[in-house]
């Protein structure tokens, strides 16, 4: 150590040693490769453990099996049962937002309508939702519109209750600016408030998305005669495993891509509401 | 200072709060004046109604007795020639830094005119901010967010500023660039001004007068006249009169906590 020309030799070994740990955290960090690596080993360990063990497809079918399963219908088919759910998700979660705002904005305002309305909310939540589906669908028919009511219900508590947060939220000296200034009330809620809540909605806006799927497909289930939801009940019913599998994993792409959409959207049209990124 | 109606008049002023474990008294009898012009700073230990004054100057709070005047008549409601500038700078995120000096006028009127735009670059460059009128707050220091709550509080040209330890976020230079700053703008366009803060060399380096309060239920204990000459600079910090000063008001304040 004491020979200078061997310490050098070795800090020149460092450095090269450096440069390649450099190099693999940051391939380590390139997005999406290390979920995508865990996630192509998880498929192979499936495979070999289905083929290695001789499990029956009824009990769990192999990847390459439930690929096989998308053959089974049609591509106009998929899309079909794609749009239904697709259609009553969508339609579910827009009114759901059109509802659960206004309310968000009459809980934060009032205590007293907080205090009147709030329980209820909590009742409704409580209510499990597949319990009352089917009363919903007797209720009201077979259309779309049982469907979509269904949907409204499992999406909106989180939006109500994130968006009343949000309004919350706001600094209280803006709130005394806004007052001082004498500014009609509406603008305190619309230049003020409502800005400052859309971290909030749009964290709510995450998971009700993906809820809505869900309510589609909870409503599919009690009575329908389209969509990925009947497919998967359909396909059961005649023991093909691997066809409700793959309708499965259809739902799974669905709900991943409308989560996708609305992260994207924040990302577009409200870059600052975004948390800081860690460096 | 002699034009006769004062521009802010406490009289018999008390305060009561109601909380959830009872009333809270913040204010018994606050009795003093403020002539327009002048730069007044507000001493007093924490939780001795100093913000609780300055909110009843803005209209923000009605008083439970007394009452409180600004040029004559009685604060019912908040005023147009006013301004505020909080602790916090409390900035929207969301909108520029030009666009975060002209909300008051957007949120009060609903609209926006290129003459209101021309004003607000004017006073950007005013605050020391000329070319930064695209930034978002997130990117600017401190400091230069606080300089844009001054900003927003001189648009509408009030004749008087309420200031709430505006300046106690900043690291301690800052904070002395921040109030020589401060004394410019001032100076170039004399306002009345009531600061409040936590810290006794800043009230007696900035203020014609310092008001000390009492601890809870706040009243003016001690009305001191600063007789520095003004201009007033880094040198300033260095003269025997305002060590004189701080030393009295020092003493004051640590016999009142003893």
């Amino acid at each position: 150590m004491s020979d200078t020309s061997e310490a050098s030799s070795s800090s020149a070994q460092r450095e090269v040693e450096l440069t390649w740990r450099l190099a693999a955290r940051r391939a380590l960090h390139a997005p999406g490769l290390l979920p995508a690596t865990t996630f192509i080993l998880l498929l192979l360990v499936w495979e070999a453990s289905c083929r290695l063990f001789e499990i029956p497809t009824f009990v769990l079918p192999a990847p390459s099996r439930i690929l096989g399963g998308f053959d089974s219908i049609a591509v106009t088919r998929w899309v079909d049962h794609v749009w239904a759910t697709l259609r009553v998700a969508l339609i579910g979660y827009i009114a759901s937002i059109a509802i659960a705002l206004p309310i968000a904005v009459l809980l934060a305002r009032s205590e007293i309508m907080s205090r009147a309305i709030y329980p209820i909310l909590v009742v409704v939540q409580s209510t499990p939702v597949v319990a009352v589906a089917p009363i919903i669908i007797v209720a009201l028919g077979s259309g779309d519109l049982p469907r979509v009511v269904i949907t409204c219900l499992i999406t909106f508590f989180p939006l109500v209750v994130s968006t009343t947060t949000g309004l919350m939220a706001t600094p209280p000296e803006l709130i005394e600016l806004s007052r001082s200034l004498r500014a009609p009330v509406i603008r305190e809620i619309t230049q003020i408030r409502f800005p400052y809540a859309v971290p909030y909605i749009f964290s709510a806006l995450r998971i009700s998305v993906t809820l809505a799927v869900i309510g589609a497909v909870v409503a599919e289930f009690v009575a329908a005669e389209k969509g990925i939801g009947y497919f998967i009940q359909f396909s059961t019913s005649m023991f093909q495993v691997q066809q409700a599998w793959a309708g499965l994993v259809v739902l799974v792409l669905l709900s991943l891509i409308l989560f996708q959409i609305v992260t994207l959207a924040q990302r577009i049209w409200f870059p600052w509401s975004l948390p800081k990124e860690r460096t | 200072m002699a034009s006769g109606v004062a521009a802010i008049r406490f009289s018999g002023v008390g305060q009561v709060f109601a909380t959830g474990a009872g009333t809270l008294e913040a204010l018994c009898g606050v009795e003093t004046s403020i002539a327009r012009h002048e730069f007044v700073a507000v001493l007093g230990p924490s939780g001795c109604g100093k913000s609780t004054l300055l909110r009843l100057v803005a209209g923000l709070l009605r008083p439970t007795r007394g009452a409180v005047e600004v040029f004559g008549l009685k604060v019912t409601e908040p005023r147009d020639d006013i301004g505020i500038v909080f602790q916090k700078p409390t900035l929207l995120p969301w909108a520029n830094v030009e666009d975060n000096i002209v909300f008051p006028l957007r949120h009060k009127m609903g609209r926006v005119g290129a003459q209101d735009r021309e004003r607000a670059r004017a006073l950007l460059a005013k605050v020391g901010l000329a070319g930064f009128e695209e930034r978002l707050p997130a990117e600017l220091s401190g400091g230069m967010q606080q300089r844009v709550g001054i900003g927003r509080a001189l648009l509408m040209n009030p004749d008087i500023l309420l200031m709430d330890e505006p300046f106690s976020a900043l690291d301690a230079l800052t904070r002395e660039d921040m109030g020589f700053e401060l004394l410019r703008i001032w100076e170039a366009q004399p306002k009345t001004v009531l600061f409040i803060t936590h810290s006794i060399s800043e009230a007696v380096l900035l203020a014609d007068r310092v008001l000390v309060m009492s601890e809870r239920p706040g009243r003016v204990i001690e009305d001191l006249a600063i007789e520095i000459d003004r201009p007033r600079g880094i040198d300033t910090s260095n003269e025997k009169m305002m060590h004189d000063y701080v030393g009295h008001l020092r003493s004051l304040l640590l016999k009142r906590a003893a």
